[in-house]
């Protein structure tokens, strides 16, 4: 934020807390996931988004394959080198606000790829908000990596105007 | 498996510096470098082997000549695989190219030229196919330090 600003006023400030705590949670509630999937993760992943999981639950149901559209990342499977500078690309083409989700072992630390091809965690090239380990993950363990980072989301700040923008 | 079929090819393909043997079910023939293009062009003409199934190497880093070229054919028509072999020094890893017999060679060879460094004489796009421009050194030799990486991205502090 720029540091220049005042202080609101103390009424002011109570309404932007509800102000804050209102798009929270009418934003954890509308994830549109951007299902990044490259490998053999992407089973887990169709069995945590049909029927018998089912992560509409959590509003998070509707995979857009644009990045444009999308506010969650969700990188499922190994990311090899070549395939690095696509998911920067993707990432920066979505809107803020977003988060992004490291979708089992090889997303979230590389696993047991430590070679010349795979890199080592997403989040040496873009920030993680949730990591969810697992060879693959269960789906439980995704759906309470969902359920977290709602959490997270409606206890952080949404400013209307930000630095980025 | 067609024992009486690999044995008689077997013994069509010894001699003339070409050492041949059965195991594991395919026929196993070690030959010199030169060799290789009228051996395959001899295998998939009088031999019906219409199926280039992989080119790969080895490497042998205490062993000079330091690689293995190996090469794997299928026939369609008699249903049995032959694999030729060859050595190639570190120095001057060259082998003649086949894709003039199969096109599949021009992807295979790619590939070996990227994880080994193997050229191919006569194939005149040997560039990468699984690894990226920019790429220094050959990743499946043994020499390659295993925890050595080429990031594209450079990685966030």
């Amino acid at each position: 934020m720029n540091a220049n600003l005042k202080r609101p006023a103390p009424a002011l400030e109570y309404l932007t807390t509800k102000k804050d705590e209102l798009i929270g949670w009418a934003r954890k509630f509308s994830l549109f996931p951007y299902p990044f999937v490259t490998a053999c993760c992407a089973m887990e992943f169709m069995s945590v988004s049909s029927t018998l999981y089912d992560t509409d639950r959590f509003g998070a149901a509707l995979p857009r394959f644009t990045p444009r559209q999308s506010d969650l990342l969700m990188v499922v499977g190994t990311v090899t080198h070549k395939q690095a500078p696509i998911l920067k690309k993707v990432y920066e083409q979505m809107c803020e606000p977003k988060w992004v989700m490291a979708f089992g072992v090889c997303a979230t630390s590389g696993g047991f790829y430590q070679n010349y091809a795979a890199l080592p965690g997403i989040d040496k090239i873009i920030p993680v908000d949730i990591y969810v380990p697992g060879c693959p993950p269960r789906p439980e363990m995704v759906i309470d990596g969902i359920m977290r980072l709602q959490d997270k989301i409606a206890g952080s700040k949404h400013p209307i105007v930000n630095d980025k923008f | 498996m067609n024992t009486a079929l690999l044995e008689s090819l077997r013994d069509k393909l010894a001699g003339d510096g070409r050492e041949a043997s059965v195991a594991h079910g395919l026929v196993a023939v070690e030959l010199a470098a030169n060799a290789v293009l009228p051996t395959a062009t001899r295998l998939k003409t009088e031999h019906a082997f219409d199926l280039l199934l992989d080119v790969t190497a080895v490497d042998w880093p205490q062993r000079e000549p330091r690689f293995d070229v190996v090469w794997h054919f299928y026939s369609t028509r008699d249903f049995v695989r032959i694999r030729l072999k060859t050595r190639v020094p570190a120095a001057d890893p060259v082998v003649d190219t086949l894709i003039s017999l199969y096109g599949s060679a021009h992807f295979m060879e790619r590939e070996c030229h990227d994880m080994y460094g193997i050229r191919f004489r006569g194939n005149a796009d040997l560039r990468p196919i699984l690894l990226y421009e920019g790429f220094e050194g050959h990743p499946l030799r043994k020499d390659y330090p295993k925890r050595r990486e080429q990031p594209l991205v450079s990685y966030r502090k």
